[in-house]
């Protein structure tokens, strides 16, 4: 063979610093993630890529050998004989079987080490430690925002608090912020087909999610028909939201923007529309936002119907989010029918 | 190992006339023949395969555009459903395990049936029936809540088709669960006394680990259904969450069952690549105990991995990082067994026949597959793509490059044996070369789409990923139109192909020891073992009276030796 005159080792160096030069360049450069808007973000994007470098080497090893063993290796015209027989190679299968196997070992740990970092181990704490203490919103630092919160939480026991009691899944503080209560808490509802956003103690209900940039943001989600999933892609969150477990999912965003807010559990047939905004604003426009909506939610009654929309049909509900949702008449209709059959 | 030659007995007869050979009829009758049972079930996933095909080609259209114009979202939703739920359970599973199972074992062991021929019999006719219903539910607006038909969606949503789903999974479970029991018995009692457990082929070990687990987990499988359909039937609320139930149980009961039954799938077809592979390597398979071993080692890690489809549930942390290492921990047996197939490759002298190009096909996507499975397995990160495009990708890679190629990858190289006809490679290599450019142009852009933020099961998406979704719909129409030259191949083969002889590969396990097709009952004098199954190129054996050019050619291959 025309290359046994350069040492095999040689070519094995060069095969491998190429390999592992492509493998880290590749890990860095995918450009597969979309744009990174929250804190938890960059922690996933960040394993992501280390995954991408250790997949591309071992890809390109595989798929190398295959390739080059069907090139070299294929028959030749004329020879009908059998090839050399090996039928094993005790130190080269106990070395494919430990590589792989401290590769994902040391995923593992760091898996661990991303999830604790997301906030992932905290709602569990949540249960011991707040279980007692149901209007902990009542207590977090006086922002201006939340005034409005505090002003309603006191007295009596909030809706969003009795869920955050029993909310022992998703994702809690990040360790930094452990056992502080988050600055924003807002209640989600998934229904077929839409999401609500009540924050809860103003009485402002949207069917987009509107947040500050910089806080320490907390929803409280529960389901009412069937489960929903609630995905922020630029936020790599999603937590599902299933009827009678209340369940939990904390951020900070991190950039002024609108995002997709996506329901990534089948829900029926219109799953695939239960699309909605989240927007991130600055603190003042924020501030503006808010407010504009609390007085107009007090000027027309009507609207603060839709807090309870068990008492609603389903296209009554859905009517004041028609628009923003993409759901047009004719789908309303359609949905009547279905329920009603 | 012990390799000396073949034992000559089987060659006493001669493959031309058989008194005692089926005709066309006794394919639709209650046969108890294996071999019969197998093209039963052969034939019969196969066209389960074309109509869930069909299934994806119709949502793939829909998808064409990002507006719900083509088929209404209900609709849309029964045919992915039914999608799944055939490709699954009417097609990898019979194809896999009833097809070449019952077709092979018997003729692997030097065995002349299954222990139950009769119980073997009726375990495939409770196919059809079940099939039957779940198409039947269409006439009933279809099951719309997906394979899994988590409650509470299932539920609510069509609830006589969501019955009718229901009894056709039961009714296919009871299939494969009197498959399994009979599988076990036969691997266990009815091998040639000659054959140790160290020389039995490969596939065998793959069935019989497959069939171990298969009548673990389908029992549980059809509680959890059974209590769903007494929550749709009957009033109860095992699953109701507005009357006390729990919804993240069925999610367990399912999981715990349905994970594993991931790898009743794979598992077979990891038995056909390993007799594949050395037979047209013309060299033995590397690392027989390696791959013997893990397909155990799979099966019992398999059995603690079910929470990573419910990273996003109901889930508390500690269970999400248990499941995180547990799942990456399979990873290790399955890479096991890719390493010893391309070693097998290495140093040998490939064939390049139909057989062979879809084995190593498989390879090749089946390594993709597998590693975006390990970034699944992590917690952090499946959280942002589970219920995604991303997972549509995956487990196609795995089930339509790992199962589907596979499963061609054996008709092709049991095709000369099961009908004693050589099919045109020409048309098999057509036939390879579109289905791996579809599926590569269907699933990998899919990927991407998922890490952008398209979920999964929709009907309708976000215009923006529209260039992407008319990539993936080109591939599926390609993929659609690959199954042309198969088929056509493959029929047209059976009636006229070449005759060939009794074993055209040269290839060394016991089925190729018989005439082709195999007469009832199999061999005259039942064969005695007298070296490996993968003694290739082993004491002084060396290609003897292989002949590879002449199926092609029109030429019978050389009889006996
Ligand atoms: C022509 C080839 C195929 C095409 C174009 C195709 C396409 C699709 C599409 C578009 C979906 C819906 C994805 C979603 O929204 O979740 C889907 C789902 C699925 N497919 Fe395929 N598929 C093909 C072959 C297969 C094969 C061979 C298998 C299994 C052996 C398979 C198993 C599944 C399963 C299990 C689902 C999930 C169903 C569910 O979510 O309930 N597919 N496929
Ligand atoms: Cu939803
Ligand atoms: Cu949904």
């Amino acid at each position: 063979m025309e290359n046994e005159k350069v040492p095999t080792t040689i070519i094995t160096l060069t095969a491998g610093v190429v390999i592992t030069l492509v493998s880290l360049w590749v890990g860095q450069n995918h450009g597969l993630m979309p744009e990174q808007a929250s804190e938890q973000a960059p922690l996933v994007d960040d394993f992501f890529d280390v995954m991408m470098t250790i997949g591309t080497a071992l890809f390109l090893v595989v798929e190398g050998a295959i390739v080059i063993a069907m090139i070299r290796f294929r028959r030749r015209e004329g020879d009908d004989t059998d090839a050399e027989p090996i039928i094993g190679n005790l130190p080269l299968e106990a070395f494919w079987t430990a590589i792989p196997a401290i590769i994902v070992i040391g995923l593992g740990i760091y898996s661990v080490e991303v999830y604790r970092d997301m906030g992932g181990f905290e709602p569990a704490h949540h249960l011991v430690a707040k279980a007692d203490t149901p209007a902990h919103i009542a207590s977090m630092p006086g922002s201006a925002i939340a005034a409005p919160l505090v002003a309603d939480a006191e007295g009596m026991e909030s809706d969003e608090a009795a869920a955050s009691k029993g909310a022992k899944y998703g994702f809690g503080a990040a360790p930094q912020r452990e056992g502080q209560a988050a600055d924003l808490v807002v209640n989600v509802t998934g229904l077929q087909f839409a999401w609500i956003f009540n924050y809860a103690d103003s009485g402002v209900v949207a069917g987009e999610l509107h947040v500050p940039v910089g806080k320490d943001v907390q929803l409280n989600l529960s389901a009412q028909d069937v489960i929903h999933s609630f995905w922020v892609p630029q936020f790599r969150l999603k937590q599902d939201a299933i009827p009678g477990q209340p369940t939990e999912l904390r951020f900070v965003a991190t950039k002024p923007g609108t995002y997709p807010v996506v329901c990534a559990e089948l829900c029926g047939g219109y799953h695939g529309a239960m699309r909605t905004q989240l927007i991130v604003h600055t603190q003042e426009e924020y501030e503006a936002w808010f407010e504009e909506h609390q007085i107009a939610q007090q000027q027309n009654p009507n609207q603060t119907v839709a807090v309870n929309p068990a008492d609603l049909s389903e296209s009554e509900f859905l009517e004041p989010y028609t628009t923003k949702l993409g759901v047009d008449e004719k789908t309303l209709t359609q949905l009547h029918s279905m329920h009603e059959s | 190992m012990t390799q000396t030659e073949t034992a000559p007995q089987s060659q006493a007869t001669s493959h031309s006339s058989h008194p005692t050979a089926w005709k066309w009829y006794d394919y639709f009758t209650f046969n108890v023949d294996h071999k019969v049972i197998g093209i039963q079930y052969l034939v019969t996933s196969f066209v389960f395969y074309l109509i869930g095909g069909l299934m994806a080609v119709a949502m793939r259209a829909e998808l064409y555009t990002p507006d719900s114009d083509l088929l209404d979202p209900n609709l849309y939703n029964a045919f992915l459903t039914n999608h799944g739920t055939i490709m699954i359970f009417f097609w990898v599973v019979p194809a896999a395990i009833g097809g070449f199972g019952n077709y092979l074992i018997p003729l692997m062991i030097g065995a002349r049936d299954m222990a139950f021929p009769k119980l073997n019999a009726i375990a495939f006719w409770l196919v059809p029936p079940a099939g039957a219903l779940l198409l039947g539910s269409f006439f009933f607006g279809g099951a719309q809540s997906g394979w899994t038909s988590y409650p509470p969606l299932s539920l609510i949503t069509a609830n006589t088709a969501q019955s009718m789903w229901i009894l056709s999974i039961i009714l296919v479970g009871t299939s494969s669960i009197l498959g399994s029991v009979n599988f076990i018995i036969t691997i266990f009692k009815m091998r040639v006394p000659s054959m140790r457990w160290d020389q039995m082929p490969l596939f065998c070990w793959a069935i019989l680990a497959t069939s171990i687990l298969a009548l673990f987990s389908t029992p549980v499988l059809a509680a959890g259904l059974t209590l769903l359909l007494f929550d749709i039937n009957f009033g109860t609320s095992f699953f109701r969450p507005d009357a006390g139930g729990n919804v993240v149980v069925y999610q367990h009961l399912f999981w715990f069952y349905s994970h594993p039954a991931v790898y009743l799938m794979i598992l077979p077809i990891f038995g056909i690549m390993s007799e594949v592979v050395p037979v047209h390597a013309r060299k033995p398979i590397f690392g027989y105990k390696a791959i013997a071993y893990s397909s155990l080692a799979i099966c019992i890690v398999g059995l603690f991995v079910w929470v990573h489809h419910m990273f996003t549930s109901g889930t508390p942390p500690w269970m999400r990082m248990f499941f995180t290492i547990s799942t990456l921990i399979v990873a290790v047996p399955t890479g096991v067994k890719i390493f010893s197939w391309v070693a097998t490759l290495w140093q040998g002298k490939i064939r390049y026949t139909s057989a062979m190009l879809f084995a190593i096909g498989l390879l090749g996507m089946f390594v993709l597959g597998g590693l975006s499975g390990v970034t699944l397995g992590t917690a952090p990160f499946d959280i942002h793509v589970h219920d995604t495009y991303y997972i549509v990708a995956h487990f196609h890679y795995v089930l339509f490059g790992g199962s589907v190629f596979g499963l061609y990858a054996g008709m092709y190289h049991w095709f000369p044996k099961i009908t004693g006809r050589m099919y045109n490679e020409t048309w098999g290599k057509v036939h390879f070369v579109l289905t791996f450019i579809g599926a590569n142009l269907t699933f990998l852009p899919m990927h991407s789409l998922g890490l952008q933020g398209m979920p999964r099961r929709v009907a309708m998406y976000d215009p923006q990923f529209t260039a992407i979704n008319q990539l993936c719909t080109f591939g599926a129409i390609l993929l659609g139109f690959s199954v042309v030259p198969f088929a056509v191949n493959l029929i047209w083969s059976w009636m006229y192909g070449p005759k060939v002889g009794d074993n055209p590969w040269d290839a060394l396990t016991l089925e190729w020891t018989t005439s082709s097709p195999p007469e009832i009952e199999n061999w005259e004098v039942l064969p005695v073992l007298t070296h490996g199954p993968y003694a290739y190129g082993m004491n002084g054996r060396n290609g003897k009276g292989l002949n590879p050019s002449a199926p092609t050619s029109g030429e019978p291959a050389v009889e006996a030796k």
